[in-house]
């Protein structure tokens, strides 16, 4: 069986490290937390591992806009070995501020070769930092991360969350070509205004893959909902036996690269 | 090629909404100024580099505006046409206040490619539209837009921004002759160097410079002052007392001694770790691990700047678990505030105060961007409202940090180098520990602007990550923050036994300017002190660089018990360690008090209280706080068991917040607290004993074993030296000591902040009720046996453990009624400690569903939220309600607010195993769970005192403090 190795990337201001590294040891992986400037340093490091990650945090304090220094360091200094990386199969994953990061660079939704130009993560409408729990309905069958179907419930915190798009046709495009990872919605699995949808995401989107379905990047925090006393009313649930909601989102990647390396 | 300063201007794109803009309007319309129509902002970056036009685009398009909800001009932007009248403004930083986003954006035009960087700037520009006056702008600049101590607004279109070039510094060695002055000549100079120091303690200064035979440097004596300022030293809890109690005299030789940690001694638990002693109090955990937990206070920098000071308070915090040992890793944040009350007209909040909403919403914003931004979860708190804090808010900030068992203590040597990490040293907080020790008046805005400090959360986070990897190198023996105080007592506490000498002009400053003096006693923040063996200096230096932290050796420890202080090899100071950490006089304080008997208190008689306890939710101290809970992030780092909002809707109000710091231990952490400060009018004694009792409630109810709590003490009080205030400080003193006795439970670390009092410019004084803060923290073994306060099922019965006596004075009805009489709660230490160990064994074995604590507002404001938490109804009947003879009326059976109640829930199977383990305690089945979404409760003459659905109760309580 294939050794499945992770890398999670430290920065500056980066701080959901620890319990990605832990969530993605729990799904079977060997996960590392390796700093941006050694990747740097030596960008060959990536060619050690199958699944990078981008954790949550405030990289670099959000300064400019969230996630903004970080692509715009990653731009200018991992073009290259990101692009060899996703181009040999792997996978990467973005949570939160790392979605944010994968927007910026515009490796997400990834129509414009590593740019961003039509999507962005900007202020919640409400203009706060937010933590409250939110239903997700998956909007893609292609993503590797996500089981068609299962709706999940995870954790959101985040102040720059909404996903807006520059235009109508832009918008439609994630839409119809299966870009849409997760939307925002009740707990029936209906789309409906704050705090359902709790930043304004437009048409409630609140994670995106690409074309290969091998990139995620979302706002929620899987890892935060890899043991069932995290849920939100653990004490009152009748069974607290299954995998979480967030273990899914591990463990399928994980699997995939078993299957594939 | 030439650098060239260029500017730009980020706005939101049309179709997009300006949130700042937005903010800023609606708190516009809340200072009382309608003419606003709207508020366009921009962000102004001042680059000044070596790239052209071209390049200058570029930088726009890639880095600076986002392509798709943004626009960007080069240059200044277009004056809005339309009917509207725009007044333009823009505010700076002050020169030499630091600008993250700038530091950012200079890392990211090296990543670009860009050569030479002169400079960049920030800056907000507004864009007010609508016909408003002079006045009304005025008042929109200091009450909404810039905060005078550390920005600049600058006016009209054209303004050019303010230069960020600081003037060099030119050596100067200043002497401060003190040998020959007499009392008016001491005092003066106290005054003028903002020393606040009393006569007596210049006088023994001027002992030691007559004894040593030479004038002070002023250096000299602001270290002298900062080490002996109320801040660092706590001279009036350590003084000695002549106290007078009904008059009955007693006498303390050091009143904290004698009582907070008097239990302590006397308990001598073998888990206590470090009590008293390092930054923050250490408990044991498990076998490798143990825990350390802080509260600090930084009520004066809030007032004047909320959200810098709330920032940096709980920045400071957090470097107090970093500094303990050899440093905590932070693994959650509390948060404690007492603010005026926001519903206060705008004329009538005394001048020289901001408004109590723009405190609280400063002060929220700033803990939550720092403690976010950190990635420490913050998971307790509480608010309290009282008129009296309208000048002098309280924020209480706390810190819990996980360390090692082998790491929990220091060892500084002689020949080790003093290192100091993080952030660089600037003007900021300069005086910060004398004046918050100091009184506050209208006009401290104006003088103590420099006190306040500047806060970068990212600063703190890098050293942080760095901290931790050198620290399990082992590449350090001593580590200690700079916290109040700054280099001055870090080294010179570090170095009290052993000796130090300090180069300052090795000290990296974050711009040129600075005097020997400032830069020893400067108190910039996210900077740490360390102790390293000069052969461990290349290593550690190696893990501080690879993350981009900063770590200058600045001296060494020696052996000669003195504090020497060059600048550029010219000796500035030296003192004695011995003067400086012992030389302090001893006092001697008188205090006075005189229980007054209990006021009758009477309520209108009733048929119904639905419209009391409808109000009560809705009283601002009761009232949900999710709108400020929700904006901090309460599980970050995955140890989130019990959050502050838990139940079928994620909105019911925990007793106590659990956290599980290790990811392979199911044992846990729970984290309360305590505070009554309506009743510390009354009796201060019984509010000490009713905050430990409720702090300690809290812990129980969610499951946390009753042999292993440890206590915190903050006591935030007006001015000590009238023997009234002082005496009310003594009583609660001595309830902690008490209280502490009765639970088994000891003070591991404390805090005080005095002289919270306010001179308005009419001489009036405000002075803050007596308020005493209890923090608690406690061990679960299994925290899947941990329990929420939420209904959990119909049929289920609902008991109440404890008694319920005739103790309105201090209680929110009374406060609903302007009643200021009544007795305050007692405590039955026996009953109170043995109710606990039931009912923490009870739910430890599994025979509850939910529990909750009976506190403000009762048992009707209890059972409303155990009901809509769970989205429950109960039926309930007062008749079983467990009593005291003297406790008759209705209203006293609702609202009273005794101690040592608990409100249980039990499933009828486990009903004979729990009513077993009660026997003997005063308890009484009082209702039942039902499916129907009502509460509905029978007096004990079977009269429906109380008949409302759900929906209407948590409407009432979630909304007043729902702020847009």
């Amino acid at each position: 069986m294939t050794n499945v190795r992770a890398i999670i990337l430290r920065a500056a201001g980066i701080n959901c490290d620890l319990e990605t590294q832990y969530a993605l040891e729990l799904a079977g992986a060997e996960a590392q937390r390796i700093h941006i400037n050694q990747v740097i340093k030596k960008p060959s490091l990536l060619e050690d591992y199958q699944l990078l990650v981008l954790p949550g945090g405030f990289s670099y304090g959000d300064d400019v806009a969230a996630g903004k220094i970080l692509a715009n360091q990653i731009l200018h200094h991992l073009r290259d070995a990101i692009t060899a990386f996703i181009e040999s199969g792997k996978l990467i994953l973005g949570i939160c501020n790392g979605f944010q990061v994968l927007i910026k660079t515009g490796l997400l939704p990834g129509f414009s070769g590593g740019r961003q130009t039509s999507f962005t993560l900007t202020d919640n409408d409400s203009g706060r930092f937010e933590d409250r729990w939110v239903y997700l309905q998956p909007g893609t069958e292609r993503c590797v991360f996500l089981e068609p179907g299962r709706r999940i419930y995870l954790p959101i915190a985040h102040g720059e969350g909404k996903l807006a798009a520059k235009d109508e046709d832009s918008l439609n495009k994630v839409r119809q070509e299966g870009y849409v990872a997760f939307r925002y919605v009740d707990a029936h699995g209906n789309p409906g205004p704050f705090p359902i949808n709790p930043n304004g995401s437009m048409d409630s989107i609140a994670a995106l893959t690409d074309s290969t379905g091998r990139i995620l990047g979302l706002m929620p925090h899987p890892e935060r909902f890899v043991r069932w006393t995290q849920h939100p009313h653990w004490t009152r649930l009748k069974r607290t036996d299954g995998r979480t909601d967030g273990m899914m989102i591990f463990d399928n990647a994980v699997r995939y690269i078993r299957e594939h390396f | 090629m030439t650098v060239k300063l260029w500017r730009f201007e980020v706005s939101s794109k049309p179709g997009f909404q300006d949130v700042h803009g937005r903010a800023v309007l609606a708190d516009i319309h809340e200072c009382g100024v309608s003419s606003v129509q709207e508020v366009m902002t921009a962000k102004v970056y001042l680059i000044e580099a070596d790239f052209d036009e071209d390049f200058a685009r570029r930088v726009g398009e890639e880095l600076l505006c986002d392509p798709v909800c943004q626009e960007f001009v080069i240059g200044r932007g277009p004056i809005p046409a339309g009917p509207l009248p725009p007044v333009i403004l823009e505010v700076h930083l002050k020169s030499g206040v630091t600008d993250p986003v700038a530091e950012s954006v200079c890392l990211a035009l090296r990543d670009m490619g860009v050569q030479t960087i002169a400079h960049v700037r920030t800056a907000r520009k507004y864009i007010l539209l609508g016909s408003l006056t002079d006045e009304d702008r005025d008042l929109i600049i200091r009450r909404v837009l810039a905060n005078d101590c550390i920005e600049e607004v600058i006016m009209g279109a054209d303004a050019e921004p303010p230069s960020p070039h600081t003037r060099p510094y030119e050596f100067k060695l200043i002497e401060l002759p003190i040998r020959d002055l007499d009392d008016d000549g001491l005092l003066m100079l106290s005054r003028q160097r903002d020393l606040f120091l009393n006569l007596k303690e210049m006088q023994t200064i001027q002992d030691y410079y007559r004894r040593i035979g030479r004038e002070p440097t002023d250096v000299e004596l602001e270290t002298i002052a900062q080490t002996w300022s109320e801040h660092c030293v706590h001279k009036t809890l350590r003084s000695s007392v002549e106290f007078e109690h009904d008059g009955q005299l007693f006498h303390f030789n050091n009143l904290l001694k004698e009582t907070v940690f008097k239990a302590t001694e006397e308990l001598d638990k073998p888990w206590c770790i470090s009590v008293f002693s390092d930054n923050a109090g250490v408990i044991e955990f498990d076998e490798d691990s143990a825990v350390c937990f802080k509260v600090e206070t930084h009520n004066h920098p809030s007032a004047l700047d909320p959200y810098g000071g709330a920032a940096t308070g709980i920045g400071g915090v957090i470097r107090d678990s970093m500094g303990t040992g050899l440093g905590a890793r932070p693994i959650a944040n509390t948060d404690i505030f007492c603010f005026g009350v926001p519903a206060i007209p705008h004329e009538k909040v005394p001048k020289g105060v901001l408004h109590p909403r723009r405190i609280l919403k400063g002060v929220v914003a700033g803990v939550r961007d720092y403690g976010n931004r950190m990635g420490i979860p913050t998971v307790n708190g509480a608010v309290y409202f009282d008129h009296r804090y309208i000048a002098n808010p309280l924020v209480f900030c706390g810190n819990v940090g996980l360390i090692p068992r082998d790491k929990c203590f220091k060892n500084p040597q002689t020949g080790q180098l003093i290192l100091v990490v993080g952030g660089r040293t600037g003007r900021d907080g300069i005086h910060g520990a004398t004046f918050s020790s100091g009184q506050m008046t209208h006009k401290h805005e104006e003088i103590f602007s420099h006190a306040v400090q500047i806060g970068n959360a990212i600063t703190e986070k890098k050293m942080l990550d760095t901290l931790l990897q050198a620290r399990d190198a082992g590449l350090y023996e001593a580590i200690t923050d700079c916290g109040a105080g700054g280099l001055s007592s870090a080294v010179g506490e570090m170095g009290a036994s052993l000796g130090a000498e300090v180069d300052l002009e090795k000290v990296p400053l974050k711009y040129s300017g600075l005097s020997y003096t400032e830069i020893w006693i400067s108190e910039a923040q996210e900077r740490m002190v360390i102790a390293v063996k000069p052969e461990n200096l290349e290593a550690i230096m190696k893990i501080f660089a690879a993350e981009d932290v900063e770590a200058t050796a600045i001296g060494r420890f020696t052996d000669d018990k003195k504090l020497t202080l060059r600048y550029n090899g010219i000796q500035v100071g030296r003192l004695e360690m011995d003067f400086l950490h012992e030389g302090i006089c001893k006092y001697s304080r008188k205090a006075v008090w005189q229980t007054s008997p209990a006021a009758q208190v009477s309520f209108p008689p009733k048929d119904s209280y639905n419209d009391d306890l409808l109000a009560l939710l809705s009283s601002y101290n009761i009232a949900s706080k999710e709108w400020i809970i929700r904006q901090y992030d309460h599980e970050v780092q995955g140890g989130s068991v019990g959050k502050p909002l838990m139940g079928a809707a994620n909105d019911g109000p925990s007793d106590a917040a659990v956290i599980q710091p290790k990811f392979n231990s199911n044992r846990g952490l729970v984290i309360g607290c305590g505070m009554n400060p309506c009743y510390g009018d009354l009796d201060p004694y019984r509010m000490a004993l009713s905050s430990i009792d409720e702090a300690v409630r809290n812990l129980i109810c969610t499951g946390a074993r009753w042999d292993r709590i440890a206590l915190l003490d903050n006591f935030c009080w007006g001015d000590c030296s009238r023997p009234q205030t002082f005496g009310s400080l003594v009583r609660a003193a001595q309830g902690c000591y008490d209280g502490a006795m009765i639970f088994d439970a000891p003070f591991i670390s404390g805090k005080d902040s005095l002289n919270n009092e306010f001179v308005c410019e009419d001489g009036q004084y405000i002075i803050i009720p007596p308020t005493l803060l209890i923090s608690a923290i406690g061990i679960v073994e299994d925290i899947h046996k941990c329990i929420t306060m939420d209904l959990k099922e119909p049929g289920n019965l609902l008991f109440i453990v404890g008694l319920t006596r005739n103790e309105m004075g201090g209680s929110h009805l009374s406060r609903l009624y302007g009643q200021t009489g009544g007795t305050v709660p007692i405590l039955n230490g026996p009953a109170a400690a043995e109710t606990a160990r039931r009912l923490s064994d009870a739910i430890a074995e599994g025979l509850v569903r939910s529990c909750h604590d009976c506190s403000e507002g009762g048992v009707a404001v209890a059972l409303a939220e155990m009901a809509f938490a769970g989205g429950l109804g109960l039926e309930v009947d007062l008749q079983g309600l467990p009593v005291s003879d003297d406790c008759l009326s209705t209203e006293q059976h609702l609202f009273s607010e005794s101690n040592s109640r608990y409100l249980v829930e039990v499933s009828p199977d486990t009903y004979h195993a729990f009513a077993t383990r009660m026997l003997d305690l005063p308890f009484g089945q009082i209702g039942e769970v039902i499916e129907q979404p009502r509460l509905r409760i029978r007096d004990c003459r079977h009269r429906l005192a109380v008949d409302i659905d759900l929906d209407t109760l948590k409407a009432a309580w979630r909304k007043p403090l729902a702020f847009s």
